[in-house]
């Protein structure tokens, strides 16, 4: 397959110029000022399908660059689908399907000629559970290091280590890299995933749910973390916990059964929500 | 319930105990040095040992190791990551289920139509295939099974960093369960260490030094199959401690095997 998306930009992840505007991701549902702030993905026209059944319905949505942005809604309203979206992960599925346009830098990366792996460095995630594999903490951050280009060894240490204290473990692993990444903590663990995301210096890194396994210290560990990771990364995070969303995200989309109600700065989303279905959600009516 | 549980399982171990008592006791008198180093005698003569058959019983377990493992490993791996919900998938995991329990005699007379008759004349690789073939269902199925044990969010976090979906399998779900794919092909080892019916077909036997795989070799559990019933007591007690030996090699790969999944994540998780 041949690598059909332009290489990433390493080191600061500047927006790459992409024919994106403000003005020209229009979408329902949004309602707030983005003039000035560079895009990194617009969604447009997003449907989704499990098979027959319809997962998402019509969603277009702008992710600003170097911002968190969070996806809110109850369980099963689509916003670990959507996030699985931006990096194809439903490609893995037969019977998973998506059509419409997500644009990451002007590209559209539902595209079938995409390379995926490509595309997959690109756009790092973060799941729910800790996942660290079978080998040792130093393996575990050097695994996507090594797998679109090779990286010679002494180079391998430097950003092994950079990632580590990116994702702020490095004092805490840097005695026992040969370790095994499955004996450290569940919050250790999930940092040694953020770290594994970020060492391979993607543009865009998703968190479906990356807290909500842990515990409220590690949570609070992880929510610093995300705070710092957006000076350099561009972040998407789906929770189920609006206090979160409120704590750490920029913007927030609220889904509900597979459609964005509303979209916009976190703040004025929780403060002054336009749409009766959100303060509903808010003041914990449903969900 | 306890009390009948218990029974049955110490009259299980009654009989296995006996029949490892009455090998030890039959079959170490005949243990000796000349037992590992030396060739048979002619029939009636006392002495001489079964070194050729030690040999060829290694050899041709190491062929059959060489062919079968890669085989069953890389089917097993496709039925597992590849093929789960393919229709070739179903019908390979059927086959493979059918053949685990096909008699092994069954087996030798296949490999003595397709390689011994055609190419006249009994060898050691006809006999090495024979037990590949005995093999190969063991460790398709085992690999199938570990690899099912390998979470999907694993094989999702190795995808989502770019990597392609055969280095996900070789260098993730591999090694995750490293110990159960260690543990299955050792058990398929010691399975196929003990069966003498595939081996009368295509290995035949083979008094004399023999490492040609193309040519009969002798083999423990053939030689112990002749000198068993033969009117020798020089060769039936030979024949006892060749049964200890097989015997003892089984018990041997059966334990390392559990050493190892007791020492590997299989065991914890």
């Amino acid at each position: 397959m041949s690598l059909t998306m332009p290489p990433p930009p390493l080191g600061v992840a500047a927006p790459a110029a992409g024919p994106e505007t403000v003005q020209d991701a229009s979408s329902a549902g949004r309602d707030c000022d983005l003039s000035g702030r560079a895009l990194r993905i617009s969604v447009r026209s997003l449907n989704f399908y499990y098979g027959s059944q319809q997962a998402l319905k019509n969603i277009s949505l702008p992710i600003v660059a170097q911002e968190v942005t969070a996806f809110i809604g109850p369980s099963g309203c689509g916003k670990s689908t959507l996030i699985r979206c931006f990096n194809r992960m439903y490609d893995l599925y037969r019977g998973q399907r998506a059509t419409g346009e997500i644009l990451l830098d002007g590209q559209n990366l539902l595209d079938k000629d995409v390379d995926v792996a490509a595309l997959r460095a690109r756009v790092g995630m973060v799941f729910q559970k800790p996942t660290p594999f079978p080998m040792s903490i130093f393996d575990n951050v050097a695994f996507g290091l090594g797998l679109q280009e090779a990286v010679p060894k002494s180079l391998l240490r430097e950003r092994v280590e950079q990632a580590l204290r990116r994702a702020a473990l490095w004092d805490e692993v840097k005695d026992k890299l040969k370790h095994s990444g499955m004996s450290l903590s569940g919050g250790q663990q999930q940092r040694l995933c953020i770290a594994r995301a970020i060492a391979v210096e993607p543009e865009v890194i998703l968190m479906d749910e990356p807290a909500s396994a842990l515990d409220p210290i590690a949570t609070a560990r992880i929510e610093e973390l995300v705070e710092e990771l957006k000076e350099r990364y561009t972040i998407v995070i789906v929770t189920h916990n609006m206090q979160q969303a409120a704590r750490v995200a920029g913007y927030t989309a609220f889904l509900y059964l597979g459609e964005l109600v509303e979209f916009g700065e976190t703040e004025k989303l929780f403060t002054t929500p336009k749409q009766t279905r959100t303060r509903d959600y808010l003041t914990g009516r449903f969900g | 319930m306890l009390v009948l549980s218990g029974a049955s399982a110490l009259f299980g171990l009654f009989w296995l105990f006996w029949i490892l008592g009455t090998l030890v006791w039959r079959g170490v008198p005949a243990l000796n040095w000349a037992f590992f180093t030396q060739l048979p005698t002619p029939p009636g003569m006392v002495g001489g040992g079964l070194a050729n058959a030690i040999v060829g019983t290694l050899l041709i377990t190491l062929v059959a190791t060489a062919i079968g493992v890669p085989v069953g490993l890389m089917a097993g791996t496709y039925l597992a990551e590849f093929g789960r919900q393919s229709a070739l998938g179903r019908a390979v995991r059927f086959v493979a289920d059918v053949m685990t329990s096909a008699p092994s005699i069954v087996v030798g007379v296949f490999v003595y139509a397709v390689l011994v008759q055609p190419f006249h004349g009994f060898s050691g690789l006809a006999g090495a295939v024979a037990l590949a073939i005995i093999m190969i269902p063991v460790v398709v199925r085992t690999t199938e099974e570990m690899l099912r044990l390998v979470p999907n969010s694993l094989r999702e976090a190795a995808l989502a960093l770019g990597a392609p979906y055969w280095k996900v399998v070789m260098r993730v779900c591999y090694r995750r369960v490293f110990g159960g794919l260690t543990t299955g092909v050792l058990l398929a080892i010691a399975r196929v260490s003990g069966e003498t019916a595939p081996l009368l077909f295509t290995s035949l036997n083979n008094p004399y030094w023999s490492a040609d795989l193309t040519k009969p070799m002798g083999t423990l559990n053939v030689t112990l199959f002749n000198y068993a019933m033969s009117p020798y007591d020089d060769w039936r007690a030979k024949a006892w401690a060749a049964a200890l030996l097989i015997t003892m090699g089984v018990l041997c790969t059966t334990i390392v095997a559990r050493v190892v999944v007791s020492r590997t994540q299989i065991g914890r998780s």
